[in-house]
């Protein structure tokens, strides 16, 4: 990257002014100042102390339903895309392809089926749940909601790791192995450090998506932060409910985005001369 | 026991559910197939303006992308199924004062999803116009071509070859986020799959069979797009 960089040419002056692509421009950025103006005095005219007062606390709670639902199937699918992982990359023809076809029914159906196949789907084995003693687990529409996000993220996951052990050139395991490492070793030591430099950015998205993704347990009657936007909305038909909701959404994400940029331009300084 | 066999409720007909379903199916892809062109568009034109050299025209891009890519997509569909006709009625309430106005499921679907898949298709679109050399606009421009002949018959050809596989992702999560339009009474896919559940309590089944509907559509556009790929890479080795 920094080879490119030192070629590339100076930039050619800014026209001066006013081409087509200028106006335009200012034309555009204008509409989103209004829009932002828009909703800002709409948030201001329907400023109303009673709706903030109760439902307020009603969202932040829902903010830490939404992150412990979040950081608890994050950590599950790591866990659990590490076998998946290794399935993936095995050359055993059995194991390859059941991880294949985990990975792809996962990222091949959509979120919202694969929790209501949890919730609603295997709920319905209400019996034999109860007499293997697993009813309590999928009663609570929380614990179907991580269980299902921690079995779609573990698919996502598994990929990631595998994309980023596999960016490692083989020589890396060759060199190590000629020193005497043992496997472990060698993928603790020398390849980690390099996939993680891989992984970094993968990852990021993978939480931001997780994130975003979340907002669906609000379906299933869980009451994160969505779910309490739409408990707020469906009380006062109040459509600021889902303006705050929103904005808390977007400035987390923001706030992830450029976090795991910071993260990679800190871990990558080696890299750049 | 249940009264019915499960081969009785998966049947066509009055007894069954597959007519129902199938009906939710055409709704699936006549929503993504709408969506698509739309998204395709207005993501190339984001993508474009990013890799402007006016800093206005950039700005507004990145806005657009880092709010809709930013949003989850339900909360974008429930601003927008609700937003969106108090926005009109007070807009039409201005010239009739007695005006309703009531948005369609499928068109609010289509506008929100246009929305997320052309703000994730303008990034696939902006590396692939990196991916272009700058030669070649200055090769079209050398041979007399104007800025827009030399885009439409000199980068984009290449530009569509380039994105097609980051566009082909793009369709599938489109295909799997037409989805969430069945929280707001789209009788889609899921949403048909979803009544089926519940008048016949077998929860497991049906929205199995749902799972397994994206799974066959999902595996069917993997089939046609590895033939337009193959079209494309025809076209491109003449």
């Amino acid at each position: 990257m920094s080879i490119s960089q030192a070629i590339v040419d100076k930039p050619p002056p800014l026209a001066r002014g006013w081409p087509r692509a200028r106006i335009v421009g200012y034309a555009l950025v204008g509409v989103w100042i209004l829009f932002g103006l828009g909703i800002v005095a709409y948030l201001i005219y329907a400023w109303n102390p009673e709706f903030f007062a109760r439902y307020a606390p009603a969202y932040l709670q829902g903010l830490g339903t939404t992150l412990s639902l979040v950081s608890i199937s994050m950590v599950l699918g790591a866990i659990f895309s590490l076998p998946v992982a290794y399935g993936r990359m095995s050359r055993n023809r059995i194991l390859s392809g059941l991880a294949y076809c985990y990975v792809y029914f996962f990222r091949g159906t959509p979120l919202l089926v694969q929790t209501y196949l949890v919730y609603y789907g295997v709920g319905s084995f209400r019996p034999q749940l109860e007499s293997v003693g697993l009813w309590w687990f999928f009663r609570e529409a929380f614990y179907c909601g991580v269980f299902a996000f921690s079995l779609n993220t573990a698919a996502y996951q598994a990929e990631i790791l595998r994309g980023a052990i596999e960016s490692v050139p083989r020589g890396q395991w060759e060199g190590a192995a000629s020193l005497g490492l043992h496997r472990l070793q060698t993928l603790r030591k020398i390849i980690l450090p390099q996939a993680i430099i891989v992984a970094l950015r993968p990852y990021g998205n993978e939480l931001i998506l997780m994130i975003k993704a979340s907002a669906i347990v609000a379906i299933i009657t869980v009451y994160d932060l969505m779910g309490n936007a739409k408990l707020a909305y469906a009380k006062s038909f109040d459509i600021q409910a889902y303006i705050w909701v929103a904005i808390v959404y977007l400035v987390m994400v923001e706030i992830l985005r450029h976090g795991v940029e910071w993260i990679e331009r800190r871990i990558t300084v080696h890299l750049h001369r | 026991m249940p009264a019915q066999s499960i081969w009785t409720l998966l049947s066509w007909g009055p007894d069954g559910w597959s007519d129902d379903i199938a009906s939710g199916v055409l709704v699936t892809v006549l929503l993504a197939l709408a969506t698509l062109p739309i998204g395709l568009v207005i993501g190339f034109f984001v993508a474009f303006a990013k890799q402007h050299e006016e800093p206005s025209l950039r700005l507004a891009a990145n806005i657009y992308t880092t709010v809709f890519r930013g949003l989850p997509e339900l909360v974008t569909l429930f601003l927008f199924f609700f937003g969106m006709p108090l926005l009109l009625q007070y807009v039409v309430r201005l010239f009739n004062p007695d005006a309703t106005i009531d948005v369609n499921s499928f068109i609010a679907g289509m506008i929100v999803l246009s929305l997320i898949f052309s703000s994730y298709a303008s990034e696939v679109f902006l590396s692939a116009f990196r991916a272009i050399p700058k030669g070649q606009y200055e090769g079209g421009y050398a041979v007399g071509l104007a800025k827009w002949q030399t885009m439409r018959l000199i980068i984009l050809p290449q530009l569509i070859r380039i994105a097609f596989p980051g566009l082909e992702n793009c369709w599938l999560s489109l295909l799997k986020d037409t989805s969430l339009v069945s929280v707001v009474n789209l009788a889609e896919t899921l949403r048909q799959s979803g009544v089926a559940a519940r008048v016949t309590k077998h929860a497991f089944l049906f929205y199995s069979v749902a799972a397994l509907i994206f799974l066959a559509l999902a595996i069917l556009s993997s089939i046609a797009s590895g033939y337009i790929l193959r079209h494309l890479g025809r076209r491109a080795a003449r």
